[in-house]
């Protein structure tokens, strides 16, 4: 009888795992034919590949790179790789890559736009990673300024005048919060903001600019174009909505009525809207309801509308984020006594935006990848220029190329977007 | 040893002149139509040690949320060391920072290092400097037996230690009272023990506490009084011994002998 129960004697030690795992073979027959469906899936995804590549790599290297007009490209090719080849004409890139990334700025300002887009890297560069320098965050904060200035050109007085605004607003708003109210601080200093802008600015800058001239040659918004033009409103509209998200946000999950009611007809009524609607507005309309002979630079217009369209959706994700965070997060946080304000900086957002992080960047991506749709309302973003491109005699019917070389440009970009979206993710896992 | 004791004043003046921690008079609560706290009458003195225990839906941690307002009263007062909860926000923020609470599911924040979470308080509320605000979390860490996970996040320590870094979180405000939302009801059996003595160690240092829990063997060892509340209302208040030897409403003989008869 004393048989039942189970008591073990020795223990069983660590052994090595089964001979296949970890080899090739292994791999392959762990992930790629584990089943019939899968093998059978595998066998036609490897084929299709192949085909594509088939079919692709021909063409993309029995290529001219010479010609100068889509009518040589056929003939070189044709004494080069045979009759019956069709070959990609890559000299279609090599004539027009230039105006493809600056658009009509003028040839030999190209510098300025090429300083701009590097030192936007080292001005990005504190905020995308942690061991970046923290003293870099003041550049980046003028980065704004200096950039804008740096393309447009113009007097250095404007640019000046308005960061010197900014900057004593900045220096004044503890004191001023302390005396008035954060409120009413913050309405006042839009609202002397705005009228600074619209009224002191120009009489100052032409002042000081008679007194001592200072500045860079001043290039039109209708010179910009490509890559230029993109990256421009792409990053500044990623940038500005990202935080403006935010407030729309919390301004929906707000307790405060009015706030909310204004934030959810804000978000409902721009994700109501097509992008091309709100264009098509910022070119056309907003021209009718400005006070006559008010020139209200056309990009300035569309990254304003790019931003908003992009806060509204952004906004929602966000919303995901705050409503995902456990109501204990938000007690705790009461718990300790942090304002409302400490609370979200502190405790809710940073942890709210983490779980946001892969909506927040497909929201960026789509953004940037919408800045093509400028062309319809007439702006040389590279799809427009490609229509340009098109348009010249030499190079009328060339379609392909120019569609490859712009879809590698933008995916590079959105690649990269996405592979840090990731490195966050990792970076700020911190094993819950 | 003795900061708490000296902080509270009541080790000086005991048994002379009795200073109130909190006053609840008349309060009633309702969620919606549902009435869910009917007439609570509660007086709690500095440095006393209150359980509070009853049927789960009695409205235990709805009262004591109701005293550092995470849940808003309608009617009747509340005065957490003579300032009064009503809805102006400056009193909500300043009764707060005096009181320290400990929550069921430890609620610590994920996205910051044990240290981070005793500091963040100090250094944002209290405005002290982030060297002292360190040094008092690690004289609290140390005393919750945690000294050396200071660095870690809280998802890489266990449910009984994560709980301790909850209760030095909320010591690192020096708060006059602490709250404790069943702070055991989510740990596996073998972390109980570890945060129980932490518990007890704060109270023998003359800590006031209200605690809402079912660990009785606490609720002897500790407590001052125990409070039963079933329905949404105080049932019945008595000292450990009186309430645990001798309950009186019927009510507590039947809590009792549900929660003790297994």
């Amino acid at each position: 009888m004393g048989q039942s129960g189970f008591v073990r004697k020795t223990m069983v030690p660590a052994a090595a795992p089964p001979m296949l795992e970890g080899t090739v073979i292994g791999w392959l027959r762990a992930n790629l034919f584990n089943s019939w469906l899968n093998s059978a899936l595998s066998v036609v995804f490897v084929t299709a590949v192949a085909y594509l590549l088939w079919q692709f790599i021909p063409w993309a290297f029995k290529s001219s790179w010479t010609a100068n007009s889509l009518v040589e490209c056929r003939q070189q090719i044709k004494a080069g790789f045979g009759e019956d080849v069709s070959g990609a004409c890559w000299a279609v890139i090599r004539e027009r890559y230039l105006q493809l990334i600056y658009g009509f700025y003028p040839a030999d300002l190209y510098w300025r736009p090429n300083l701009t887009f590097v030192l936007m890297l080292i001005a990005l560069a504190p905020v995308l990673f942690p061991t970046v320098s923290r003293k870099l965050l003041l550049f980046s904060c003028m980065y704004p300024f200096l950039g804008y200035w740096l393309l447009w050109g113009g007097s250095i007085w404007g640019v000046a005048l308005v960061v010197a605004e900014l900057a004593l607003a900045f220096y004044l708003l503890s004191p001023l919060t302390a005396r008035f109210g954060l409120l009413i601080t913050i309405v006042g200093v839009v609202l002397a903001t705005v009228l600074w802008w619209l009224f002191a600015v120009a009489p100052l800058q032409s002042l000081f600019h008679g007194i001592l001239p200072l500045g860079l040659r001043a290039v039109p918004s209708n010179q910009f174009g490509g890559f230029t033009l993109s990256t421009i409103i792409g990053v500044t509209g990623i940038v500005a909505s990202l935080p403006l998200g935010i407030l729309w946000a919390l301004g929906r999950r707000s307790d405060m009525l009015i706030v909310r009611s204004i934030s959810v007809g804000f978000i409902e009524l721009i994700r109501g809207v097509p992008l091309i609607t709100l264009l098509f507005v910022a070119s056309t309309l907003l021209n009718i309801f400005l006070p006559p002979g008010t020139s209200f630079d056309i990009i300035l217009r569309v990254v304003i509308v790019v931003t908003l369209f992009s806060s509204g959706y952004v906004a929602e994700v966000i919303r995901g984020g705050l409503a995902a965070l456990p109501v204990g997060q938000y007690e705790a946080s009461d718990a300790l006594g942090l304002d409302y304000w400490k609370s979200m900086r502190l405790v809710v957002l940073p942890q709210a935006l983490k779980i946001s992080i892969p909506g927040i960047v497909s929201s960026f991506i789509g953004l940037f990848k919408d800045t093509t749709l400028v062309s319809i309302i007439g702006l040389l973003d590279p799809l427009g220029l490609s229509n340009a491109i098109r348009a010249d005699s030499a190079w009328n019917g060339i379609v392909w190329e120019l569609y490859v070389f712009i879809a590698v440009m933008f995916f590079a970009f959105c690649f990269a977007m996405s592979r840090y979206s990731m490195h966050l993710e990792r970076r700020l896992e911190t094993g819950h | 040893m003795n900061e708490l004791q000296n902080k509270g004043g009541n080790g000086s003046r005991a048994g002379i002149e009795k200073q109130f921690a909190v006053r609840i008079a008349n309060m009633n609560k309702w969620f919606g139509t549902f009435h869910v706290l009917r007439d609570i009458n509660l007086t709690v003195h500095l440095g006393e040690r209150i359980v509070i225990c009853g049927p789960s839906g009695s409205g235990k941690s709805t009262l004591i949320r109701c005293i550092n307002r995470l849940e808003e009263h309608q009617q009747g007062t509340i005065l957490v060391e003579d300032i009064e909860l009503s809805s102006d926000l400056k009193n909500i923020d300043l009764i707060r920072s005096e009181v320290g609470m400990v929550f069921q599911h430890f609620n610590l924040f994920p996205h910051l290092t044990v240290m981070e979470n005793c500091t963040l308080a100090p250094i944002w509320v209290r405005k002290i400097p982030r060297h002292e605000a360190e040094e008092t979390a690690r004289h609290f860490l140390e005393k919750v037996k945690i000294p050396d996970q200071a660095q870690k996040f809280p998802g890489q320590l266990s449910g009984g230690q994560q709980q301790r870094v909850a209760i030095a979180r909320a010591l690192c405000m020096r708060p006059r009272i602490m709250l404790f939302d069943e702070p055991t009801s989510a740990l596996d059996p073998e972390m109980i023990k570890e945060v129980l003595d932490t518990m007890i160690e704060l109270a023998e240092e003359g800590m006031t506490m209200l605690c809402v829990t079912h660990e009785m063997g606490f609720a002897r060892q500790v407590a001052d009084r125990v409070i039963f509340m079933d329905e949404g209302q105080i049932v019945e208040e008595n000292s450990p011994e009186e309430f645990f030897n001798n309950p009186r409403s019927s009510r507590s003989k039947l809590f009792l002998s549900q929660i003790l008869g297994h």
